[in-house]
């Protein structure tokens, strides 16, 4: 890269965080009832370590028709870097996410 | 097909160090996804200064550079200028600094960039106390709040004076665009940073961000906590666009005391106190209210 020979020479951070495994903060692991979930991307929304990705049909696919034509994503949780802080559950209107204990 | 409320680009990662249910990540998150890739941050002393975790590591998608506790303003004003000078003038310029960095360490830098006229965005992360070397109280903690340094206990030596209104001082300034906005509302959060990043000249945004951490309470409560802040009254939304106030919700009134009560920094608080606390509230919202139509009747 030319112009890193241009600045002075400066501690420059370049590996990203994803290499972090986070993770094993967990205590307790959300776990989405794709059955109860609406789709409604609540939980994606709030959460603080962007460990909440949008993800495409498959085994994610609504069984409700009337979701299924509405959204075709679904929510899906990343453990390998979820810290389980508890906040999806917490604001889930429906309840599809339960807290359950690790190990 | 998915219909989102705020737009889908992330420019943060995953696997940051943040504590569990932190307020902060929440509130940099929604604003890069505002401000969109053309952004340049800069940082000084505070917990974002750590959430990126361990040297090399980084989780934001756009440059960040860190700078001393007390300069924030005067770095946000010469990375402006310098752009300038390329002729850049597409990218957003943004300081995110916490309340420490803001209220008291990195006030005169602020006023000063505010009263140059600056063209920056200056985010104040109000988490309400110096959360990242150990909650000490800061001039932005609420009064009856513990820190380490108001410890409380029998002589009940607890912070006594209140909160000290950031926003009002840069208000004060004559700024352009200054408003409240807090992580429970995405939308109104991203339609904020939107309209600030419009205007030509220095804005000022006050993000009350919880610390589950700072504030003794359940992480799992942290988005909760914020939105009772608001229902409450005691962080109320509003916005100071050119001279004009203007209130961006007026939910149903919640007594402090739900604001209060799952916060362990607030538990030694006795009715009495806690009276006090709400009378003050309602006296803040009736200035704001009274502010409100003032200003609007004043510039129609």
């Amino acid at each position: 890269m030319s112009y890193l020979d241009e600045i002075p020479i400066t501690p420059i951070a370049d590996k990203p965080s994803t290499a972090n495994r986070t993770g094993t903060w967990r205590t307790f692991r959300p776990i989405i009832e794709y059955e109860k979930c609406t789709r409604c991307m609540i939980c994606w929304k709030f959460c603080p370590d962007v460990a909440i990705t949008l993800e495409n049909g498959g085994e994610y696919e609504a069984t409700n028709d009337k979701i299924k034509q509405m959204v075709d994503k679904a929510p899906v949780i990343d453990y390998v870097h979820c810290k389980g802080c508890g906040i999806c559950a917490n604001e889930c209107p429906v309840n599809a996410i339960q807290m359950v204990k690790e190990g | 097909m998915v219909k989102l409320t705020i737009p889908e680009e992330e420019y943060m990662l995953p696997g940051h160090v943040a504590c569990q249910g932190c307020g902060a990540t929440i509130a940099m998150r929604y604003l890069l996804k505002a401000l969109g890739g053309k952004t340049i941050v800069s940082i000084p002393a505070c917990c974002w200064a750590v959430i990126p975790g361990v040297y090399p590591s980084r989780t934001l998608e756009v440059p960040l550079l860190y700078t001393a506790f007390e300069t924030t303003g005067a770095s946000i004003s010469g990375i402006r200028a310098a752009l300038d000078m390329m002729g850049d003038t597409e990218t957003t310029v943004v300081g995110f600094a916490g309340d420490g960095g803001t209220a008291d360490i990195g006030l005169q830098s602020l006023s000063g960039a505010v009263e140059r006229g600056e063209n920056v965005i200056y985010v104040m992360y109000d988490n309400e106390a110096y959360m990242n070397t150990g909650i000490q109280r800061s001039s932005s903690t609420p009064a009856g709040a513990w820190t380490t340094t108001t410890p409380g206990g029998s002589k009940k030596e607890w912070k006594k004076r209140p909160k000290k209104s950031v926003i009002e001082i840069m208000i004060a300034h004559d700024i352009q665009y200054a408003a409240t906005l807090t992580v429970s509302y995405p939308e109104d959060f991203i339609k904020k940073v939107k309209r600030a990043m419009e205007i030509k000249g220095p804005k000022f945004l006050q993000v009350l961000s919880p610390c589950p951490t700072g504030w003794k309470s359940d992480p799992a409560k942290a988005v909760e906590l914020a939105r009772l802040a608001v229902q409450s009254r005691v962080f109320p939304l509003y916005e100071f666009d050119h001279g004009k106030y203007k209130i961006s919700m007026k939910p149903k009134q919640v007594p402090v005391r739900e604001y209060l009560k799952p916060q362990g920094r607030f538990r030694h608080l006795t009715d009495e106190e806690i009276e006090t606390i709400q009378m003050h509230t309602d006296e803040q919202w009736e200035i704001l209210l009274a502010k409100e139509k003032f200003t609007n009747e004043l510039y129609k």
